[in-house]
């Protein structure tokens, strides 16, 4: 078994057993994290087959942002862990069967005429120069510039539309005026009393009762 | 691979309208809203430096640049020119009307010359990419601009209801360009056509894909029974986006149209194919258009199922498969667009503040009101029927004998029937207006601006249709030369 091989074994195992985890974790937070243990793993493997871009891409944009993003909305909100795992048991045996067909439809294909190794043999390994990233940004900033710059504008776009519809300013929103907090004098806040100090409590004269 | 000055002279109209989209962007967080107007202006002037530019770029030749991304033609240049002239219309129209209804904001300019960069990159794409993502750009701008009065239910619910259906649509849209790409292995027009006429392709897959693309247009055409969405939006929409809706983007699927099924997959095997999809979508459109119509109390509704007729003779013009046939379908689109243009100004006109003239009945003695504006909705809505002198009758005259000369006679004579069946619809109009008594005494009030150039839509629908030869020449010529 070669190193690559005995990698990508690994690499599978933890994939495998880390989607899972996924599913079966108890806690919402630990699902996350195990997710993200599935994007990094995933990520390795896309490695092995030679797509560095799409390895970085896959930490840099789910590991980094979405699921970051994720982790703050899991933690944020106050789910009931015990409603959410209601109905497990009720939801496994539908699941199964789906994930079942699933498995017996790739299996069709994958062992398909068109899909076997014969008929999808392995690309040549490419010099140790040579960078898909580099090729990629190559291809987008040349042949592809024009659609490339279209999504960005769909993307500007999208931000446009998006504060367009949800920014409202109402009337009791409180916020900070950092300006104004850096600004303030001492005097704004705090005013010095000169008071004459005050003479301590004469000793209670004792009363006639006190002394009948 | 490297791009050369060659390679962007042709795009000059596209980088320059973005340019300024993003100096508008900047400018009008600059601006008071009393200064609001700056944004107006600055948004006409680059409406207008666009058009200098298109005009002053064009060839008169097909010029591929880009990387085979972008095409120039004859067809894309005029196509551009009525796009920036049915936008800025619009903006001189709505002014009062979003003015008074609190959306005379920058994001609307931004918004709408965004979607105008939209149909410029539809109508100007060589690459099934740069039509998808031209048409997306038109889509997303809408959908927003369709919820921008976001208090309002009914436009929230469009919205809603335009962006489900819209997204759906674009999925069919790339499922069947997918099919094509597979079939071919090339997503540039040119080189699909090719392949296709070498007959290295699989046909099957290529009709299979076929059937995805034509549903996915039928729906951004709105022909029936991709139509569902037409009305509500219509009606749910403020009319100012109605009316952006209903005119320039009919230009930019005109040229979508084009450049899919004709330019692609017009190849003789293909073509029998995709004229029996547009015959029934055609039949379907003008049937149910014309028919539901009638039952409209809502005039903005009303002109949706209109909308949907009008396009069926679209359709009907595209599938003559002729230069002709798809010279006349231009021009059939183009003057629908702009009589559609002079209908919603009449209604925002007939809008103010607070009150939304889109019952049939508002229109009720406006001959009474101002005899003036009256006869200006008589010449549209003649038009629209296609009345003779009027430019629709004219038109629709083009798309029929374009039909009939392609061998589509049963076709035509349906068409015939239907649109006869439609004239109801818009006469009932004319009738309120000139034998009724106003329910409304308001009287109308408006910009300059927008009050002439309403006038001169009006008169353009009579005068472009007692010489309507020069405007047919324009297509004609734009077609052959492209083509």
């Amino acid at each position: 078994m070669s190193f690559q091989l005995f990698v990508f074994y690994l690499f599978s195992l933890i994939l495998v057993g880390a989607s899972l985890k996924v599913i079966t974790a108890r806690n919402p937070v630990h699902s996350a994290l195990f997710l993200v243990l599935a994007f990094v793993t995933a990520s390795g493997l896309w490695m092995l087959l030679e797509a560095e871009f799409l390895a970085i891409a896959l930490v840099l944009v789910y590991v980094g942002a979405v699921m970051v993003l994720f982790l703050f909305v899991v933690m944020m909100l106050d789910i009931n862990i015990d409603r959410l795992r209601e109905g497990y048991w009720d939801y496994l045996v539908p699941a199964l069967v789906v994930a079942g067909i699933m498995v017996a439809e790739m299996t069709v294909i994958l062992a398909g005429r068109y899909f076997r190794l014969d008929g999808m043999p392995a690309p040549a390994a490419k010099p140790e120069t040579y960078s898909n990233t580099r090729e990629l940004g190559k291809l987008i900033y040349t042949q592809y510039v024009y659609p490339f710059e279209l999504a960005s504008v769909i993307l500007l776009v999208a931000i446009v539309a998006a504060i367009a519809l949800t920014l409202r300013r109402r009337k009791d929103t409180k916020f900070q005026n950092t300006g104004r907090q850096v600004a303030v004098r001492r005097q704004d806040r705090v005013r010095m009393v000169s008071m004459p100090s005050e003479k301590p409590a004469a000793a209670p004269l004792p009363t006639d009762e006190a002394a009948g | 691979m490297i791009l050369t000055a060659a390679d962007f002279v042709p795009v000059w109209p596209e980088i320059l309208l973005l340019v300024m989209v993003c100096v508008i962007l900047i400018a009008d967080l600059f601006l008071r809203d009393d200064q609001r107007a700056g944004t107006y202006l600055l948004s006409l002037l680059t409406l207008g430096a666009c058009a200098v530019v298109t005009v002053l770029t064009s060839t008169g030749d097909v010029t591929v640049a880009m990387h085979g991304m972008f095409v120039d033609d004859p067809m894309s240049d005029t196509l551009k020119v009525m796009v920036y002239i049915a936008v800025a219309t619009m903006l001189i129209y709505s002014r009062s009307y979003v003015t008074a209804r609190g959306m005379f904001r920058g994001e609307f300019f931004t918004l709408v010359l965004f979607a105008t960069l939209g149909m410029m990159v539809m109508i100007s794409a060589n690459h099934f990419l740069t039509l998808y993502l031209g048409l997306e750009l038109l889509s997303l701008s809408m959908y927003a601009l369709v919820a921008l009065q976001r208090d309002s239910n009914d436009a929230t619910e469009a919205a809603m209801k335009y962006f489900v259906l819209g997204a759906l649509a674009s999925g069919m849209l790339l499922y069947g360009m997918s099919m094509i790409y597979g079939a071919t292995g090339s997503l540039e027009i040119t080189r699909v056509a090719e392949r296709i006429a070498s007959g290295q392709a699989n046909l099957a897959i290529l009709v299979f894909g076929l059937v995805f693309v034509v549903s996915g247009l039928a729906f951004k055409f709105g022909a029936v029974p991709f139509h569902m969405w037409v009305p509500d939006v219509y009606q749910g929409a403020p009319t100012a986006v109605a009316l952006l809706i209903s005119t320039a983007p009919k230009l930019a699927a005109f040229a979508f149209a084009i450049r899919l099924l004709v330019e692609s997959l017009g190849h003789q095997s293909l073509l029998v194919e995709w004229q029996q999809m547009l015959a029934i979508l055609a039949v379907l459109s003008m049937a149910l258009g014309n028919i539901t119509a009638i039952a409209q109390t809502n005039i903005k509704r009303m002109l949706a199922y209109s909308t949907i007729s009008h396009m069926g003779f679209v359709l009907l013009g595209l599938l003559s498969g002729t230069i002709d046939g798809y010279g006349a379908a231009m021009f059939y689109v183009s003057v629908y667009a702009f009589v559609g243009l002079g209908t919603f100004g009449m209604i925002m006109l007939l809008s103010r503040e607070g009150f939304e003239a889109d019952r049939i009945e508002d229109f009720r003695g406006l001959n009474r009101r101002s005899p003036w504006y009256a006869f200006v909705m008589l010449l549209l809505m003649f038009s629209l029927a296609g009345v003779p002198p009027t430019v629709g009758f004219y038109a629709k005259l083009a798309v029929l004998q374009g039909a009939m000369d392609a061998g589509f006679l049963g076709l035509a004579i349906v068409a015939v029937l239907l649109s006869l069946i439609g004239a109801f619809y818009y006469l009932r109009i004319v009738r309120l207006m000139y034998f009724d008594e106003p329910v409304d005494g308001t009287p109308i009030v408006a910009p300059v601006g927008a009050r002439l150039l309403l006038s001169l839509n009006g008169l353009a629908a009579l005068v472009v249709g007692i010489v309507p030869g020069w405007l047919m020449t324009i297509c004609q010529q734009a077609m052959q030369a492209s083509l």
